[in-house]
């Protein structure tokens, strides 16, 4: 049954990719293409590059499309649904063992720890965003031709109204969109 | 804190605005949330939410499904948990769910590209901001070690490529070591 087949697939996927969307397109890649067949490797291409230009977890969105495809609507909920399982428990879980055990010196120890790394890899997740806005390439060069002057000053006034006003920040992102469509519309 | 049914309710309809909005990975989710239930909502305090960022990193899937789960979870149980996930997960499921037959249509739209190519600054700019907030309030406890973690971290994760799973285990084994230290020290005084 496709169904159940979609749903087991896409458990598999969840289950299994640990650290995010990059970390969970081979997984991905590996039952949709290979596997099963469900999509050739261009709709694959296709998959990655409208899950960047949409928002939400790749994994996600891969499974939406791909249940569509297949199955319609239905195939879509038991593919999501398959994704979604695997960290629906062990997330759960954990956040269950933190509420219960948080004031445990040991915990303290290890959360203490943590911090600092979750911010590291915060910003680290942030500069690869900037470096692909920054340079027409996507990657760091020391080239200043390279380098979108539009997209820095678009960085600049974002972080500068975040830090100076309340602006809700979805509306900061927004703006820096909308700004980049004018000048696509003006200057072509 | 408000009634458990509105707490469901708010949760429920924060991770759907959110989730709407996390173009650019899943850290996006993280900085907004901060906002949301730290900065506005007050629901939850700064360290928690590093500490939650932490376990949504921990768990397998993605980052943004996990940290709405954990988040759930803590303020409202596995009801919390259920709501937040179904309000992250709804907005990539419909999103995808209508243009998934013309996507190529979408694939191809220069006007399309161009918002999100302006985004992807504006998403810089939020996830620049929380984390030099983030990074603040760490750097105020002015712990050595902390520093130290924050640097390898960086390193081991932007240079070196490491999997983050990896490097979570090695920073809880630092802090299980720094525990043990302490202990021993408070012993001998």
């Amino acid at each position: 049954m496709i169904y159940l087949q979609l749903f087991l697939s896409f458990l598999q996927i969840g289950a299994f990719s640990f650290g995010g969307g990059y970390a969970a397109m081979p997984l991905i890649q590996h039952q949709v293409v290979e596997l099963h067949g469900w999509l050739s490797m261009n709709q694959f291409t296709d998959l990655v590059t409208i899950s960047q230009m949409t928002p939400g977890p790749i994994a996600i969105n891969a499974a939406t499309f791909v249940g569509t495809q297949i199955a319609g609507v239905p195939g879509a909920l038991a593919a999501t649904a398959g994704c979604v399982l695997p960290s629906c428990i062990i997330a759960a879980i954990l956040a269950n063992l933190y509420i219960r055990y948080r004031n445990l010196k040991v915990m303290q120890g290890i959360l203490g720890s943590l911090r600092p790394a979750v911010v590291s890899m915060i910003a680290a997740a942030g500069l690869s965003i900037l470096i692909s806005a920054f340079w027409v390439s996507g990657a760091f060069s020391l080239a200043a031709s390279n380098i979108r002057i539009r997209s820095v000053i678009y960085f600049a006034t974002a972080l500068l109204l975040l830090r100076k006003t309340k602006l809700n920040p979805i509306w900061v992102m927004l703006l820096c969109g909308v700004a980049e469509v004018l000048f696509t519309l003006v200057a072509t | 804190m408000p009634k458990k049914k509105e707490i469901l309710l708010k949760l429920f309809t924060s991770t759907f605005y959110l989730s709407m909005f996390t173009f650019g990975g899943g850290y996006v989710i993280v900085s907004l949330m901060k906002k949301k239930f730290v900065d506005e909502l007050h629901w939850i305090d700064e360290q928690e939410m590093l500490d939650m960022v932490a376990i949504a990193q921990s768990s397998p899937g993605p980052i943004a499904v996990n940290g709405a789960i954990v988040v759930g979870y803590k303020l409202c149980g596995a009801l919390g948990a259920l709501s937040a996930v179904i309000g992250a997960v709804l907005p990539p499921f419909l999103i995808l769910s209508a243009i998934s037959g013309i996507y190529t249509l979408v694939k191809d739209n220069q006007i399309v590209s161009a918002m999100l190519l302006g985004m992807q600054s504006g998403v810089g700019a939020v996830i620049a901001s929380v984390t030099y907030d983030m990074a603040a309030s760490e750097m105020k406890e002015k712990n050595i070690l902390s520093v130290l973690i924050m640097v390898g971290a960086f390193l081991a994760n932007w240079v070196w490529k490491v999997n983050v799973v990896l490097i979570i285990l090695i920073c809880a084994g630092i802090g299980v070591i720094r525990t043990l230290i302490g202990e021993r020290r408070e012993r001998n005084v």
